[in-house]
């Protein structure tokens, strides 16, 4: 039993979270979205060349061959900066479904250039009617001379605006919530046929509503074999679960430890307010509630990455863990604020909104509560 | 990173997992198995099972009779004896007095005390909580004097669990008034029950089960040498004794047997009508309290690995007390939401080795779920209310 890094990991956390220190502050994190570009093309490329885009991926597809721990490091920092660089939609959800499906062509076409940071990619995993059911597509790739024509609407495709290759599962055969008949095609954006709504989230995120109007895809764009994508589809997003759980354990940390600050430094009544035991305890709630998160992020580190269902299992605990605790601990930090937590200029508002977000991305508490109880087997 | 275990500790497991098999008495298992109380002589009899094999004391350093177990051997031992449904160890002696007199004690009192202690030959309780000094404990009045090689003890103590079956007492008492801070002035002595002047009265509590005691000290005379070391340091020993039972107080093992036992329970329909696996309110209940209480042992899998290192365990250590008994009591619940009108029988003696669970009130157990859900309030208010814990962590680990 072991909950230690090596001294490779540490580098890592070092790096990053010494450059959030000094180059990323939150006045620069407001500029960036704020700005009409969703993230800074210059913090992206320092990520390239410390080599972190290429973590997760194995030596054979130019990767550092990186497991949860490098990919857990790395999105705590993003976290605790509020980092709005696409590296989840890149790396984790894009280069996800290219490094489990992808033929070795498409891997020196599209996985290098992800890597290589040269590229930008997503995967438009929902669509208006799914919610958070994976298996829910209606979009349609119908075959026509040798082609698939697509058909349908996404929805909520981070980074979609900025992509140059953006994955869709589209369905190829079955009924609208089959698992089978799920096929991910590799989509160029400038597509004909693509309409592209795109706008910011309140987490300061890009994001698009995509419509795909007959849009022409050759065979070769198929990641994988036809009708046999979910399971991909579903490995890929778990690991985006994961890996933003790890990003919301940092922003809870943060939170809770700039509200214990602040409570010891702002004067009511004529003593700091963390001098009143009402807020003292409700601070003490919300460090047992960062506590366990770590706990159960830890849980699901650890948990053998081959036994697929004891780590959906695990990753459904934690996300569940994220969608009850972290909307405490961010509650707790605006109230504990007071004026100064619904105030746009400080920060505890934004880590709020970003903390919310992930509560919903890649599906709630109440979702992930059902799975984790289905795959228990009671 | 990684939970996995040595070699080492796999082949510890084993002897541990054969220990209980081969050593646990099977009349005792059987109790446990059935919800009958055990009596004072059961205890005493797993305690000496435990004693011949040397693991009486695993917290105890080796020269004093302890195990000499890792952080890691100790979770291994807590976890099958759970496992084996074994009753815990009566913590008075072993769990507290004992690391108490070993670390402040003299050489003479260690000689003479502990010996019996280790073999369960001796019973300890504990003399703490005043009727007018709960979560203040500082402020307690059991007064001791000075009279010659004596002291004359007056005054009472409350909450004294298992007082009527115990044959020494340790406690706090106040040596001093004249102090500037109300936790000096207060030293730790031990006090035979035998002593005249020393009356315990009944407390029932709310199950209807004595197990509660008032302790009266009337003019009782206790020999100077039964001050554990400085007069009026007794509340700096006191303390250490809480930290001896804080990484063992979240019970995490015990819960998660008790959880594989509900989930079984609600999947038999020879434990409960109807299936309760199709209730989905229930099954969220279990789902939740899955995820808190694996939440619980990461937490102390990361205590344990913080300590096997030589490290003071981190502010994670402390939210084990609180969140492990908020656990026990949750599973208290759903128990009794399980046995739905079964939990309602007052039958507490229908359970006996020979009655034929025909006979029985209610499925395996149901009757006596209640009062367990009764009975285990006090988990969140003993050892220091989780309200006081939350003082304690606000101060110490926030720094408010």
């Amino acid at each position: 039993m072991d909950f230690s890094i090596t001294e490779e990991q540490s580098a890592i956390k070092d790096v990053i979270a010494r450059f959030i220190e000094n180059e990323y502050d939150f006045e620069k994190r407001m500029k960036i979205a704020e700005s009409d570009s969703a993230y800074d093309k210059e913090v992206y490329n320092f990520f390239v060349e410390q080599g972190f885009t290429a973590i997760p991926f194995s030596e054979e597809d130019g990767g550092l061959n990186g497991g949860p721990v490098e990919t857990m490091l790395i999105m705590k920092e993003i976290g605790r900066g509020l980092v709005l660089e696409p590296f989840l939609e890149n790396i984790i959800l894009a280069g996800g479904i290219l490094k489990r499906l992808a033929n070795q062509h498409q891997k020196d076409e599209w996985l290098n250039k992800i890597i290589n940071g040269e590229m930008q990619s997503t995967l438009a995993f929902t669509e208006p009617q799914s919610r958070f059911q994976l298996n829910d597509v209606a979009t349609t790739a119908n075959k026509k001379e040798g082609n698939f024509i697509l058909n349908g609407k996404k929805s909520f495709v981070l980074n979609g605006s900025e992509s140059d290759l953006i994955i869709v599962p589209a369905r190829t055969s079955g009924s609208q919530t089959d698992l089978k008949g799920i096929t991910l095609f590799a989509v160029k954006k400038d597509s004909a046929g693509i309409e592209m709504n795109s706008y910011k989230s309140v987490d300061g995120r890009s994001a698009a509503e995509i419509k795909l109007n007959n849009v022409s895809v050759s065979s070769d764009s198929i990641i994988g074999e036809i009708d046999n994508g979910y399971d991909a589809l579903e490995a890929t997003v778990d690991e985006a679960t994961l890996a933003i759980c790890a990003e919301a354990t940092g922003i809870m940390k943060s939170l809770h430890d700039k509200t214990v600050e602040y409570s010891k430094n702002r004067v009511q009544f004529g003593i700091p307010i963390g001098g009143f035991q009402a807020l003292q305890h409700r601070m003490v709630d919300t460090l047992m509630a960062c506590e366990e998160t770590e706990s159960i992020l830890l849980w699901a580190i650890t948990t053998e990455q081959d036994d697929k269902s004891a780590l959906k299992k695990a990753i459904s605990g934690l996300k569940y863990q994220i969608g009850t605790a972290g909307k405490h601990v961010g509650q707790e930090a605006v109230q504990l604020h007071g004026g100064m937590g619904i105030s746009w200029e400080l920060d505890i508002a934004h880590l709020f909104k970003r903390l919310s977000a992930i509560e919903i991305l890649f599906g709630n508490a109440d979702f992930h509560m059902k799975r984790f109880i289905e795959l228990s087997n009671v | 990173m990684h939970v996995n275990f040595t070699e080492e500790e796999l082949k510890f497991k084993d002897e541990v997992r054969s220990f209980f098999k081969d050593k646990y008495p099977s009349d005792i298992k059987e109790k446990q198995n059935k919800a009958i109380p055990l009596e004072r002589d059961d205890f005493v009899r797993w305690q000496k099972t435990l004693y011949k094999q040397g693991w009486a004391a695993p917290n105890w350093p080796v020269e004093f009779g302890g195990t000499g177990w890792t952080a890691v051997q100790k979770y291994i031992f807590a976890n099958e004896n759970a496992k084996a449904n074994a009753p815990a160890i009566v913590p008075f002696g072993l769990g507290m007095v004992g690391p108490v007199i070993y670390t402040y004690g003299n050489d003479e009192q260690k000689k003479r005390f502990l010996p019996g202690i280790l073999s369960s030959d001796v019973w300890w309780c504990q003399g703490y909580s005043e009727p007018g000094s709960g979560s203040d404990l500082a402020s307690l009045k059991t007064k001791a004097e000075r009279d010659g090689d004596s002291y004359i003890l007056n005054g009472t103590k409350t909450w004294t669990t298992l007082g009527h079956m115990a044959d020494w007492i340790f406690c706090l008492v106040r040596t001093s008034s004249d102090v500037a801070r109300r936790q000096e002035g207060i030293s730790f002595v031990l006090v035979d029950m035998n002593t005249p002047g020393v009356s315990v009265k009944p407390i029932i509590t709310i199950e209807g089960d004595r197990e509660v005691n008032e302790v009266h000290f009337e003019n009782v005379k206790v020999p100077i040498e039964n001050l554990i070391g400085e007069e009026g340091k007794g509340w700096t020993y006191g303390k250490v004794l809480l930290q001896h039972e804080r990484t063992s107080i979240a019970g995490v093992a015990r819960s998660q047997y008790r959880l594989n036992r509900l989930k079984n329970k609600i999947k038999n329909s020879d434990d409960t009508q109807p299936s309760l696996t199709g209730d989905v309110d229930f099954m969220r209940k279990i789902g939740e309290l899955e995820i808190e209480l694996k939440a619980l042992e990461y937490t102390e899998l990361r205590t344990l690995a913080a300590v096997t290192v030589g490290k003071a365990p981190g502010p994670e250590s402390s939210l084990l007390k609180i969140r492990g008994t908020e656990i026990q009591q949750r599973l208290d619940e759903l128990f009794m939401e399980a046995a739905g009108y079964f939990s309602l029988p007052y039958v507490p003696n229908q359970y006996t080795l020979d009655s034929d669970p025909e006979d029985h009130v209610g499925f395996g157990g149901d009757s006596v779920s209640s009062l367990i859900y009764f009975n285990n309030r006090k988990a969140s208010i003993y050892g220091g209310s989780n309200e006081i814990q939350k003082n304690i962590i606000a101060k110490h680990v926030l720094g408010l």
